[in-house]
């Protein structure tokens, strides 16, 4: 699993380090305090400098691919930091890039026209939207316990900021809730991360894996960490906090934090967990109950929510649930299954992001076009925003794991890695899963076709953020069916197949 | 034009209409109408430009990997141009129909486009060359005919749609998870490699038994197989021309087509034989067809009487292809063509009635045969054909099942077929009674419900034209059953194929 991560290999990047890192993550903060020193009124010029940290990670993607996996370590002084990039972080650097594109693309009418920000609120976004792009990929690239700790403790902190910018008192109550559980997260995290650096004086994830032996050291260090880390991903049952955060929160930022975020606390705790403890099948199974009661619960509470937010946040808990059996196919599993669940995970992971990031986009809409928060309030939207609605129905489809969708192909692979495994615990959640997705779904849609509803009085949303929503709901959709090129992608520069 | 693209730009002529058609503008009628039709008859060509190639003797296949060890599949073989061409040529009548029946109501731009969504699913279903892409366009077919069931939008039609989505979605993530055991079991198989499945020795038979199972637990819900079957009469809230398309083609065929598939493709006839499947097949067959007959009995409108024929008549192919032997394959195949003429034919004479004269019950028809003459004539031979008289297809199918059953040994089977056959008489011949022989409002006794002069003749020639057009083919199949290109000639074709190899 280890060279999977491409942490094992020997390899040092024939590219410069320092410069990879400087790309990958100071070019996001150069634009975002470009674009707070601007505050750019139009979505092009944020597409034409938005071109650029892409084709930096086209670059990097172009003399990667083929080879091995790269790494590097900088010592300051007696402290190593190490960072790597493989084929997986490959697709989750393009990955982030694409959202926080999508999302730097909607804000600009967005900010202006329709919620009305502040200068200060407008001149505070964008850099801190660069900071959480710069964190996200931090994150990926750490190949140590010391940089995944910095990336994690400023996502959190400027997902915080994010939150606060809308400046009303709803939204200064669920951001400040966020930041004490981010702290509590991080501070579980942090006791995790002394524990292993106080027994094996490393923090360098490719050496503990080697000497970290089995005991209660390292356990009580995983526990530590995978508690911070899961609380911080809103992993059943530490879930609660989500869906009070994004109903205040502007449109922008859910998407942001529902598509990435909460991935990146995933993508640890599962690195952690594969690297550290790759055997550890009972515990993982543990978690495969969490993700059991996820999917479940997450579902349950979407179907009867009555806020169209709700009905997405709380389906986040939900899809959050499919990735979470990652731990039980992966850890400790035979090769053929960990094979397909480690395709099936990734697709997912690529998958909720691309559509719940849509689905938020469409929602948003939705409401900012009906001035309706409730389901109820969508009735005969379906003859008034046909656009927003279809978008909205494309990311639904991915969601519920429909073909063609991405969301299809990776429930086919996790599927089939359930059945490969004999694990039918797995493949009932998977199952059920399925059915309460397409329960909550369908329930907004059943509201859109009331055709005898009160027309009360709606306002158009711009074209631009109606064709933003569709086209990633579209990328959603179809990339179902050519999934064989991300996932090649995976297994290429140093992936291991 | 490579041949390799065929089978894909006959699944894009509609699939790509359907964004074409969200992006027209909701009054652009016209435009609207001519996109349809062009389609429509595009399609058809291609189609009839594939079964020409396939006497030829060429080959038509399409495919890409879609992840490792799973492949996107489209081919061109006899049964499955026969299914596409069922629905091209219903495509075409139905959208004629449409524009008709829907002129001046709300959303047509929703309905047209989710209605072409829907036959891009159906040519899918028929091209698909393995279960993977089957099954992809199975569930895209479930997706875009919801907005069609609740297109009216009232409590009604919510409801049905929300029945329809229970038991369609259920029984689309059966058959999913039934094609993801199949390849953790064998991997991506094509249809008609039927060996590989026979390969595996009798100690996997226990495993595949189960596994045809949960199959046809899958396909059994959009076939409308009894015990479920409940969301098809509910579904008769829908407009006339999403019923006769529902009922006559695309979904309730796209189930039955699959299980052919199943049987004939995937299993194989000999190993589906020897593990007994065909007998439970058999044993569900019977069932449903008498369960349905007499359900229709019962029912006072037209439309619902309608669906519960559809329940038992669909059940006749799956009764032809469990009877072991080349005729009753023919029977099940070729009534894959006539039940979609038929029903077809006698859901848009229901539309028609119901258009025109505001007639939904079938105490209303009285004496309708003297106001609508070629509409009633329409519904006349429909009826018949359903019936088996000669010289309609419908009698064609009976024949060759009750051969089937002789030849399968057995000839118990027959009775079932007569029974129903008195039973099918008994709900269709009260309904022709009352259209010719009653005195009604034409005759000077009461009024029409709500009656409305839509057109020059009996009603519009939008509605009138697929009607007579598609009555006339279901004459003229049964008629002229014995020249090449007929249902019969493809359908024996094909058995012979089965059972000669």
């Amino acid at each position: 699993m280890i060279e999977r991560f491409g942490l094992a290999s020997d390899h040092f990047g024939h590219l410069n380090g320092p410069l990879v890192l400087l790309a990958m993550l100071g070019l996001p903060l150069l634009l975002g305090l470009l674009g707070g020193a601007l505050r750019p009124a139009r979505s092009w010029p944020v597409a034409l400098l938005g071109l650029l940290p892409l084709s930096a990670l086209i670059w990097l993607a172009a003399a990667v691919a083929g080879g091995p996996s790269q790494s590097w370590t900088l010592e300051l002084g007696s402290l190593v930091l190490h960072w790597r990039v493989n084929g997986l972080v490959l697709v989750l650097l393009l990955l982030t890039q694409l959202i926080v594109l999508v999302s730097a693309l909607y804000a600009p009418t967005y900010l202006r026209d329709v919620v009305h920000a502040t200068r200060r609120s407008q001149a505070w976004f964008w850099p801190l939207l660069g900071l959480l792009a710069a964190s996200l990929s931090l994150i990926w690239l750490a190949a140590d316990l010391l940089l995944l700790y910095i990336g994690l403790e400023l996502m959190g902190l400027t997902a915080v900021g994010l939150l606060l910018l809308p400046g009303k008192a709803d939204a200064l109550i669920a951001g400040l809730r966020y930041l004490l559980l981010a702290l509590v997260g991080s501070l579980a995290f942090l006791l995790g991360v002394a524990l292993l650096l106080g027994a094996w004086g490393r923090l360098d994830l490719a050496g503990l894996a080697q000497v970290a032996d089995e005991g209660i050291v390292l356990w009580v260090a995983m526990a530590l960490l995978s508690a911070g880390l899961l609380l911080k991903a809103a992993a059943f049952p530490l879930h609660a906090w989500l869906a009070p955060v994004h109903a205040s929160a502007w449109i922008p930022i859910s998407a942001l934090h529902a598509g990435l975020v909460i991935k990146a606390s995933f993508f640890i705790a599962l690195q952690l967990w594969l690297v550290l403890v790759p055997a550890a099948a009972v515990a993982a199974s543990l978690v495969g109950v969490m993700a059991g009661a996820a999917v479940v619960w997450g579902g349950l509470m979407a179907w009867r929510a009555a806020k169209l937010k709700d009905v997405v946040a709380w389906s986040t808990v939900s899809q959050l649930g499919y990735l979470l059996l990652a731990f039980p196919l992966l850890v400790g599993s035979d090769p053929a299954v960990a094979a397909l669940a480690w395709d099936g995970t990734w697709l997912q992971l690529a998958a909720h992001g691309l559509a719940k990031a849509a689905m938020f986009f469409a929602t948003g809409n939705l409401i900012l076009a009906t001035g309706e928060s409730r389901v109820e309030g969508l009735a005969g939207a379906s003859r008034r925003f046909p656009l927003a609605l279809l978008s909205f129905g494309i990311a639904a489809i991915s969601l519920v794991g429909l073909p063609p969708s991405m969301g299809f192909t990776a429930k086919w692979l996790l599927l089939h890695a359930a059945l490969a495994g004999d694990h039918w615990g797995w493949l009932a959640v998977l199952a059920i899963g399925t059915l309460l997705s397409a329960a909550y779904v369908f329930r907004v849609f059943r509201y859109s076709f009331v055709e005898d509803a009160p027309t009360l009085d709606f306002r158009p949303v711009p074209w631009g953020m109606d064709t933003i929503a569709l086209v990633l709901a579209l990328a959603a959709l179809l990339l179902g069916l050519v999934a064989e090129w991300p996932l090649a992608l995976l297994r290429g520069p140093g992936g291991g197949a | 034009m490579s041949q390799a693209w065929l089978p894909v730009i006959t699944l894009a002529t509609s699939l790509l209409v359907a964004p074409l058609i969200f992006a027209l503008p909701e009054r652009a009628s016209r435009a609207r109408a001519v996109v349809n039709l062009s389609a429509a008859v595009l399609k058809l060509l291609l189609v009839a430009l594939m079964v020409w190639g396939l006497y030829q003797g060429h080959r038509f296949t399409f495919g890409f990997t879609v992840v490792e060890g799973v492949s996107f599949l489209l081919q061109a073989d006899a049964l499955g141009l026969m299914f596409a061409g069922l629905s091209s040529l219903l495509w075409l009548a139905t959208t004629t129909y449409a524009i008709g029946y829907l002129e001046d109501s709300p959303n047509r731009k929703r309905f047209f486009g989710f209605f072409s969504l829907c036959v891009a699913s159906t040519i899918g279903i028929a091209l698909a060359g393995n279960l993977f892409t089957f099954l992809l366009f199975y569930e895209l077919l479930t997706l875009s005919t919801y907005p069609l069931v609740v297109h009216r939008g009232h409590d009604k039609a919510l409801a049905a749609g929300t029945v329809y989505l229970r038991y369609t979605l259920t029984g689309g993530l059966v058959l999913l998870l039934g094609v993801v055991a199949q390849h953790a079991l064998v991997g991506d198989v094509a249809f008609g490699q039927r060996e590989v499945l026979a390969d595996l020795g009798p100690q996997a038979h226990p495993m595949l038994t189960v596994l045809f199972v949960v199959f046809l637990l899958g396909l059994g819900v959009k076939a409308a197989l009894v015990p479920l079957h409940g969301w098809l009469p509910r579904a008769m809230v829908a407009p006339a021309p999403v019923s006769a398309l529902l009922h006559a083609v695309a979904v309730v065929k796209a189930g039955a087509f699959g299980i052919v598939r199943l049987v004939y493709d995937v299993y194989g006839i000999s190993l589906s034989h020897e593990l007994g499947l065909l007998s439970l097949l058999t044993a569900i067959a019977v069932v449903t067809i008498l369960f349905g007959s007499v359900k229709a009995l019962s029912q006072q409108e037209l439309k619902p009487r309608l669906a519960y024929s559809t329940v038992s008549q669909v059940s006749y192919i799956v009764l032809g292809i469990s009877l072991f032997g080349p005729f009753g394959t023919i029977a099940g195949l070729v009534h894959l063509m006539h039940q979609g003429l038929m029903k077809v034919t006698l859901f848009y004479c229901a539309g028609n009635y119901a258009e025109e004269l505001g007639i939904h019950r079938i105490d209303e028809l009285d004496g309708a045969g003297r106001r609508m003459p070629l509409t009633s004539l329409a519904f006349t031979i429909g009826a018949l054909g359903m019936i088996g008289l000669p010289p309609v297809a419908g009698f064609i199918t009976k024949w060759y099942l009750g051969m089937g059953a002789v030849q399968a040994g057995m000839p118990w089977v027959i009775v079932v077929i007569v029974t129903s056959s008195l039973l099918n008489a008994a709900y269709f011949l009260p309904i022709l009674h009352r259209v010719w022989f009653r005195q009604g409002p034409a005759h000077g006794r009461g009024s029409w419900p709500e009656e409305r002069n839509l057109g020059r003749f009996e009603t519009s020639a939008w509605l009138l034209l697929p009607t007579a057009a598609t009555a006339m083919f279901s004459l003229l199949v049964g008629l002229l059953a014995g020249v090449p290109f007929s249902p019969l000639d493809l359908a024996t074709l094909m058995a012979t194929g089965e059972y000669l190899p």
